[in-house]
């Protein structure tokens, strides 16, 4: 099962989601911004990072990548996309998600360990977790507090189209505590922790991030 | 201004030049003129001046540093040693490593943000031009009192900066130090230590031969910041009434310096380059003229070519800015047109700015007229060589030793503890470092506050690194000599708790000014105690660095060799933690504890310094080392005892987990009573948590390498419990963590 990560310039994170996806056990393929071939992935992940230095608006000119023309127009027809942090604000600016990712509240690059719950377990993206499910995944990030109007907040929240809360603890300001949300058909995901970074306990807080990627796998087996 | 060429210079030898202002002292402009037969251009005189200054010329330090040379131990890890960019050493499987340690002290003080983020972009650079992937840095910094205005100034600028720049390369940043003490007041340290690697094939060096193979720049355009950075800024101690400083420093662009990083490491991936050199402080002067000396010699450069981003910049202007993420790569013509490829595919600008020639002198032309011509080496090596005079310093002659209060009641234990470790010195910095990414990579497999960083290097082998940063500085002012083999026998004390071995060490010398022989002496007793320490520990050095002129007045700051030890782990999945993993642990200490506070937290706190460092004893801290790698199986967490000794060692190891721990120290029987068994900080102590069956195997091997092995107590419940004082996690935890916010939050 070939699974696509796109680098930008600036991506950071795109090894730890191509190392991911490997060890969920599908096929990592790298792509590049520059060009609009998804060589035939069946699913792609946005990754981390400061792409173009976030001198604009986070994910603002990426959004303009020739490879995003062809993800959005694949994403509106139901194929899979993840956005972690930097790919979730290009997802917003892409319009394939509502809302905006701010500064922090506390104005300061935030990495921790962070406890969050799963309140949407229908995406393809978290199927394999369970509703309520605690995990604990790390941020790192100077602009993740998610805003958006009241009234988008309110269908958001209705329609059960947010993802990942923050427990405990909200680090940046995020209206209704909102870690990640789905779109309205639950197959293009974006969060600001990052679970590509909770796959080994080795090297991460947890192994808690795994079943982001396991789950878009079975959900392409089960189709 | 008219182009002042050659040949102007040739016909009007009296013309006043300004080189004083740049930093150049008489004699040394006199020597210019005799190396030359003529004036020096202005071009020339700025080359000079900056390649000669402080910074780059190592000129006051030189006589001191060729002790690692002569005194270097037998090494077959040393690929690349001492005077490229960095040293490379052998861990094994194919892989290089590579690592260094500099200082970005005045830029920081002058502009805390930029001054700090293009610390790290210099040495990431460093680091990259060796042909390695650069994968994690650390920072150590040194400030003023934590509680002082400037501090609150320089502080959260610095990290923000370490943060900003760092975050946004890609770079874990996986350890450090925060350190405070009123004499860095004016002068913080702010060191940059990055690590890189590579397989050994694919080491590069700074060299330009073959004659007719092409100059490229590449990277950022060259702007006006940064002019004089390393001779007017970095090479002089600060002064009142003269003018701001700030255009001296750089501005750092990450962004920039991260799409050159992938670029540079694909150009080498198809062995594109000859020889690679960095543009870092002395800039395209610093450049041209090491990657010339380092080859035949011959080179021609046309400077107009430099693509710039401001257009009215100088010829000299350009010859020194130091403007950042630039790279100057030695091609062969059949390789240019894939290089320029490479460059587009990442957006990099990329020009040829000139080519090698078979002369032996470095020719710079401006629009035709020549206006640099020199014999390169004389620009890069041949600067002038001081022999300062030395002076033991008379504030020796009138050390006091320490009178503390004695612990004689659980309530004094307990006030004395909290004030310890919740002294900004001590307590929990993780205000400063979750400002950095420490995930990023994916390979991060210890990171601050544990005692060392550890990054994962291969993922089938499990094969990886640690790297730890240390050092003591009040001991170094006591003892500058021992000082500095202390520093290097807790860094590495700091590696073999973690379960690597120590293989090679990198040095930041931060000094006050050199001409003052007490600090000259300072620093060359403590040149004289790492070159003895590494030659008896047989620990190469692979490079370093030195940074002079950190004094404000007359006061210059503590000596402060901060020592960096790489070592190696086989299984990185076989690495010790610092936390307390479970209740129902014997907690051990290994060493022995003397009744010394000189130059220890706990003596800071009450306003003392005392009067002698320990004396190192490297035979036992060496069996240490041995001990601690071969009983690793047996530690279910292991932490080094050193700044705030056992009560900040208890602190961090119980926090860690929460998981609380209860010990008894029999003061009748520790010298120094329970005082020193909480508070001294004497070297060659590690704290250990092992599971009850495995006391008798760890005590066997402890006596098989004749350490001492004291049982203190066991884990478990909610509370550190100290002889009949009770602190509860909660309490200790608030004494902890609450400082970094108060002050800075």
């Amino acid at each position: 099962m070939r699974i696509g990560v796109v680098t930008f310039p600036g991506s950071l994170d795109d090894s730890s989601a191509l190392r991911a996806i490997r060890i969920a056990g599908g096929t990592p393929v790298p792509l590049f911004h520059a060009s609009d071939d998804l060589k035939e992935v069946e699913a792609v992940v946005l990754p981390g990072g400061f792409s173009y230095g976030d001198y604009l608006r986070c994910g603002a000119i990426s959004r303009f990548a020739p490879i995003m023309s062809s993800i959005i127009i694949a994403a509106e027809h139901g194929f899979p996309v993840l956005g972690i942090c930097n790919g979730f604000q290009i997802l917003c600016e892409s319009h394939l998600l509502p809302g905006a990712l701010t500064r922090n509240q506390g104005l300061h690059f935030v990495c921790t360990d962070q406890a969050l719950t799963v309140e949407n377990n229908s995406t393809l993206w978290t199927a394999g977790y369970t509703k309520g499910q605690r995990l604990v995944i790390p941020i790192k990030n100077g602009e993740g507090s998610f805003q958006a109007s009241a009234e988008t907040l309110a269908e958001l929240e209705s329609e059960g189209r947010v993802v990942l809360r923050y427990a405990d603890k909200n680090p940046n300001g995020s209206k209704n505590d909102i870690a990640g949300i789905t779109n309205a058909r639950g197959n293009v995901v974006g969060v600001m922790p990052h679970p590509e970074q909770a796959i080994e306990s080795l090297t991460g807080p947890s192994e808690d991030g795994l079943t982001f990627f396991t789950s878009v796998l079975h959900s392409l087996v089960g189709r | 201004m008219a182009l002042d060429t050659v040949a102007i210079a040739s016909q009007s030898p009296e013309a006043a030049q300004p080189w004083r202002e740049l930093g150049l002292k008489e004699d040394e402009y006199a020597r210019i003129k005799e190396i030359l037969g003529r004036r020096p251009t202005a071009s020339e005189l700025a080359m000079y001046s900056v390649m000669w200054s402080e910074h780059c010329s190592y000129k006051s330090s030189k006589v001191h540093l060729k002790q690692f040379g002569e005194k270097a131990p037998h090494s077959d890890a040393l690929l690349v040693g001492i005077g490229e960019n960095a040293g490379v050493v052998d861990i094994g499987q194919g892989y290089a490593v590579t690592f260094k340690i500099e200082s970005h002290n005045h830029p920081s003080f002058v502009e805390p943000y930029q001054g700090a983020a293009t610390g790290v972009g210099g040495i990431v650079r460093d680091i990259l031009t060796m042909g390695a992937r650069p994968i994690a840095i650390m920072d150590p910094l040194r400030f003023g009192l934590a509680d002082a205005a400037d501090t609150r100034r320089v502080l959260p600028g610095i990290v923000a900066g370490v943060g900003g720049y760092g975050n946004c390369l890609g770079l874990p940043n996986i350890g450090g130090e925060i350190v405070f003490d009123e004499t860095y007041a004016g002068n913080p340290l702010v060191n940059a230590l990055c690590v890189g690697v590579m397989r050994h094939e694919d080491i590069k060096l700074a060299t330009a031969h073959g004659t007719g193979n092409l100059v490229v720049l590449f990277g950022a355009k060259t702007g006006g910041d940064g002019i004089g950075g390393v001779s007017v800024l970095a090479s002089e101690t600060f002064a009142t009434g003269k003018a701001a400083k700030r255009p001296s420093v750089q501005v750092g662009d990450p962004f920039a310096e991260k799409v050159l990083i992938e670029c540079s490491l694909e150009i080498f991936a198809e062995d594109l380059v000859i020889g690679i050199q960095d543009l870092g402080g002395a800039g395209l002067s610093c450049a041209t003229s090491e990657l010339a000396s380092a080859g035949s010699g011959g080179m021609s450069i046309q400077l107009e070519k430099v693509p710039l981003r401001d257009p009215s910049l100088s010829p000299e202007e350009i010859l020194m800015s130091e403007s950042q993420e630039r790279m100057c790569a030695i091609i062969e013509p059949s390789k240019l047109a894939r290089f320029m490829k490479i460059c587009k595919k990442w957006d990099v600008t990329a020009t040829v700015i000139g080519e090698v020639t078979e002369g032996k002198h470095l020719e710079i032309t401006f629009n035709g007229e020549l206006i640099v011509d020199v014999p390169p080496r004389t620009v890069a090596h041949d600067g002038p060589v001081y022999n300062r005079p030395i002076a033991k310093p008379a504030y020796l002659e009138s050390l006091t030793p320490t009178s503390l209060p004695a612990l004689d009641s659980a309530a004094t234990i307990k006030s004395e503890l909290l004030a310890l470790i919740s002294s900004p010195n001590i307590a929990d910095k993780s205000w400063v470092t979750d400002q950095y990414d420490r995930y990023v990579q994916g390979n991060s497999v210890l990171a601050q506050p544990e005692d060392s960083g550890m990054v994962r290097i291969d993922e089938q082998t499990h094969l990886g690194v640690a790297i730890s940063t240390d050092a003591n500085a009040r001991w170094s002012y006591l003892d500058p000599y021992n000082g500095a083999k202390l520093a290097l026998l807790e860094s590495c004390r700091n590696i073999a708790t973690t379960g690597a071995k120590p293989l090679a060490v990198t040095n930041c010398l931060n000094f006050g000014s050199p001409e003052d022989p007490g600090v000259m002496w300072q620093f060359s007793e403590t040149v004289r105690g790492l070159a003895d320490i590494c030659l008896e520990m047989g620990l190469p050095v692979t490079g370093g660095n030195v940074s002079f002129y950190n004094q404000t007045g007359s006061v210059a700051i503590l000596p402060t060799p901060v020592i960096g030890v790489l070592g190696v782990i086989q299984d990185v999945r076989t690495r010790t933690k610092m936390g307390i993993p479970a209740a129902g642990l014997q907690l051990i200490q290994l060493g022995n504890t003397s009744d010394n506070f000189s130059g220890s937290e706990w003596a800071h706190l009450h306003g003392q310094l005392g009067d002698h460092a320990p004396t190192p004893d490297i035979a036992m801290e060496t069996r240490l080392v041995q001990l601690l790698l071969e009983a690793q199986p047996l530690f279910e967490s292991a932490h080094d005892l050193s700044d705030g000794g056992l009560a900040a060692a208890l602190t961090e190891t119980t926090l860690r987990n929460n998981i609380g721990a209860t010990v008894g120290l029999p003061g009748e029987l520790i010298p120094g009573g329970v005082a020193a068994a909480l508070f001294a900080e004497t070297p060659g102590r590690v704290l250990v948590s092992v599971a009850p069956a495995n006391v008798a195997a760890l005590e066997a091997l402890a006596t098989k390498f004749e350490i001492s092995c004291h049982t203190l107590g066991s884990s478990g419940g909610d509370a550190l419990v100290i002889n009949d004082a009770s602190i509860t996690l909660t309490e200790l935890r608030a004494a902890h963590t609450e400082t970094f916010p108060r002050l800075f939050g």
